[in-house]
């Protein structure tokens, strides 16, 4: 039964993350881009650094980051895979 | 190679380093043998020659008999090379030559293919690679058979699969058989079969195993044939020897220049474009989003449509299937990002700097502005003009160049970069090298994803599931050949613009299998029948549009054109998965304890290594 518990917790917890992660995708990937006029405002060119440098920046430390919150996750419950795979 | 392998995989970082060091050794001997005047050709020939025989030869060494290595590479690849390998993989001929021309002509608009192509990793590390890993599956349709169950569910991922990446491959075989024709001067049909050949040494025998290993020795090729002419380019024409961070002061300069030049304002006169054909005059700026909602619109549902559709195409989602582990899959994912991005960080950079050469009338490069006749005699405008990639037209007839006289094919950008910055011929041979690479490692993977996806799903799961496995991997490599021959039929018949296919084939994938694979993860409810349901729906759905819009002449609904009309398919699929999941009944409880222990690393994969 706690192992049950611990899987229930451990899925409860990866679904948060996996939610926080869709949040922050959309904001880089999609979001940002619609205020593509405001980025422009200033004297740097915003829209463009943000379609060509900095949306992919950020999705690179969002997927390394995003993975070692999930293996902290899978290890907390207990779950994470054994060293002799 | 079986002797060696158990050495093989701890020896890579060696291997691979001899092979890296090997290669820049022959660029610099071709380099040499161009300063004592070996001719161009036959420094072209060689470059083709010597590295396509080395693909050769890894995918001839990589041969194997057994059915773990064939379709899954043994499950033994380290996330850093499964990372390069799926690079390549995803870099196609279309990335390596036609990315920074788009950007070029196309400009902010157009950069929602950058945007998409990487965004949608973040979509399959944290949706689905990680758990197909889990799941221990050799194909996606294998994954949808078991997860949902049924021969009619394993038939329709089947059909969405073969449905889009044949249409991708159809487009790589055709950038295999422009390079091909252009560096060997030989008719294009010819270099497509050239090219199909080639592909075909480095998959037909070890299958994933093989094609891994050759992909890896792909990217590096195409990543330095790719990156030399940049920073060449740019420290050679003072913009510094790291143009990445400086380019954003020269799009500043070119939106100055843009004013001064008329970008946006002087269009092409009606007779000019008719005369140019397909060859496009810049018209848009470098840094203008576009006004109005549209605009905004159109860069939100490419993007949208082309990140769903990287996380639903079977060649990429089937490379995590090699890793070691779960946690391998996972941040195998941001290694193939990294190394994608090295190529598509760069080419925004490209495009910024190959116009900026050409519009400052304070660079020697210059040719807007410049007197037509002073233009025409350049010696690379001559050479590119001559195969029909650039056009000048003085419609106003007053001697000198302007924005809207200038017809270009995008390709030209990475093409003639060298040329255009007096460069060594020995570049130029670099860049087809690269550019051959990135179609046929792509190529190289579609391929085999719908070879394994007919000859284990359909043949061996569906038609014949006593077969043994010498006679399945048997059936496997004539498929391979079969589909091969196929596509590069197609290939030579020259149907669509490698664009428009590439677009297609990531809509197509979206649209049918998007759902189907992220809620069999996510949705325990998802059953049977919601999942055929939203393959079939979404896939007819978005192929009736595309056929609509398309070749039919129906007006685009709120611009969703053939390129997004994955915009349509998706929300059908999605709608009728949970509207049928819902009215039919949840799945088994042996299939919720299924969908349970994937979502955890712990504990072997849920399908046998062997099956």
């Amino acid at each position: 039964m706690a192992a049950q518990n611990d899987q229930h917790q451990h899925w409860m917890a990866s679904r948060m993350l996996m939610w926080l992660t869709m949040l922050l995708w959309a904001i880089f990937g999609l979001v940002i881009h619609l205020f593509a006029g405001a980025l422009n405002s200033s004297a740097f060119p915003g829209a463009y650094f943000m379609a060509g440098t900095g949306a992919q920046l950020a999705f690179v430390v969002l997927i390394f980051w995003a993975s070692a919150r999930q293996n902290a996750i899978d290890a907390e419950y207990g779950l994470e895979e054994s060293e002799d795979k | 190679m079986s002797m060696l392998k158990g050495g093989f995989i701890q020896n890579l970082n060696k291997v691979y380093g001899i092979y890296t060091l090997g290669f820049l050794g022959f660029v610099i001997l071709m380099g040499i043998l161009e300063a004592i005047g070996v001719s161009n050709t036959h420094i072209g020939w060689m470059f083709v020659f010597f590295t396509v025989v080395i693909y050769a030869v890894i995918g001839v060494l990589a041969r194997t008999m057994d059915s773990a290595q064939y379709y899954v590479a043994g499950r033994e690849v380290p996330a850093v090379y499964n990372g390069m390998a799926t690079a390549a993989d995803w870099m196609s001929g279309a990335s390596f030559i036609a990315l920074a021309g788009g950007i070029f002509l196309g400009g902010h608009p157009y950069m929602a293919f950058l945007v998409g192509w990487t965004g949608g990793y973040v979509l399959v590390a944290s949706l689905v690679a990680p758990y197909l890993r889990k799941f221990g599956c050799y194909t996606v349709p294998d994954f949808i058979g078991t997860r949902y169950g049924g021969n009619l569910t394993r038939f329709c991922a089947v059909v969405v699969l073969v449905v889009a990446s044949f249409t991708y491959v159809t487009a790589q075989i055709n950038g295999t058989g422009t390079v091909a024709a252009r560096a060997l001067q030989i008719p294009f049909e010819l270099g497509v079969w050239i090219g199909l050949a080639g592909i075909l040494f480095c998959s037909m025998l070890g299958g994933m195993r093989a094609v891994t290993w050759t992909q890896v020795a792909q990217y590096i090729v195409l990543i330095i044939a790719y990156l030399v002419p940049v920073f060449w380019m740019s420290s050679k024409l003072g913009y510094g020897i790291f143009p990445h961070l400086a380019q954003f002061d020269a799009v500043v300069r070119i939106q100055e220049l843009e004013g001064i030049l008329g970008v946006g304002q002087l269009v092409p006169t009606a007779e000019a474009q008719a005369e140019a054909g397909r060859l496009g005059a810049l018209k848009v700026g470098v840094n203008d989003p576009g006004e109005g909602w549209l605009s905004r619109w159109r860069f939100f549902t490419l993007a949208l449509c082309m990140m769903t559709g990287t996380a639903s195409l079977p060649h990429i989602l089937m490379r995590y299937f090699t890793t070691k582990s779960v946690r391998a899959a996972r941040q195998s994912v941001g290694w193939s990002l990294l190394f994608i991005c090295m190529l598509y960080l760069s080419a925004p950079c490209l495009a910024t700097f190959v116009k900026l050469s050409l519009l400052d009338p304070n660079a020697a490069t210059s040719i807007i502005g410049k007197p037509v006749s002073l233009v025409t005699n350049l010696e690379w405008i001559q050479q590119w003009s001559n195969v029909g990639f650039l056009k000048i037209i003085d419609s106003n007839g007053d001697g000198f160049l302007q924005i809207n006289e200038f017809f270009m094919r995008g390709d030209i950008v990475v093409l003639a970069t060298p040329e255009m910055a007096g460069l060594p011929y020995v570049v130029s041979g670099l860049v087809a090298a690269g550019g051959l690479a990135a179609a046929m490692s792509t190529a190289d993977g579609l391929l085999l994803a719908i070879a394994n996806a007919l000859s284990h799903d359909l043949y061996y799961k569906i038609i014949d599931p006593k077969v043994d496995t010498r006679t399945r991997l048997v059936v496997a490599r004539v498929l391979l050949l079969a589909i091969g021959a196929a596509g590069a039929a197609v290939a030579s018949a020259k149907l669509t613009s490698i664009l428009g296919a590439v677009a297609w084939a990531f809509c197509f994938a979206n649209s049918g299998l998007f759902f189907p694979i992220v809620l069999g993860i996510w949705w325990k409810r998802a059953n049977r029948w919601g999942a055929i349901a939203g393959m079939a729906g979404g896939l007819v759905a978005g192929a009736w549009y595309l056929y609509q819009v398309q070749f039919a002449g129906m007006t685009p609904w709120y611009g969703i054109d053939g390129l997004r009309f994955g915009m349509i398919g998706m929300p059908v699929s999605l709608v009728l998965m949970v509207v049928v999941s819902l009215l039919t009944p949840a799945p088994d409880k042996e299939t919720q304890n299924m969908v349970d222990t994937i979502r955890f690393p712990k504990g072997r994969a849920y399908l046998r290594a062997e099956h």
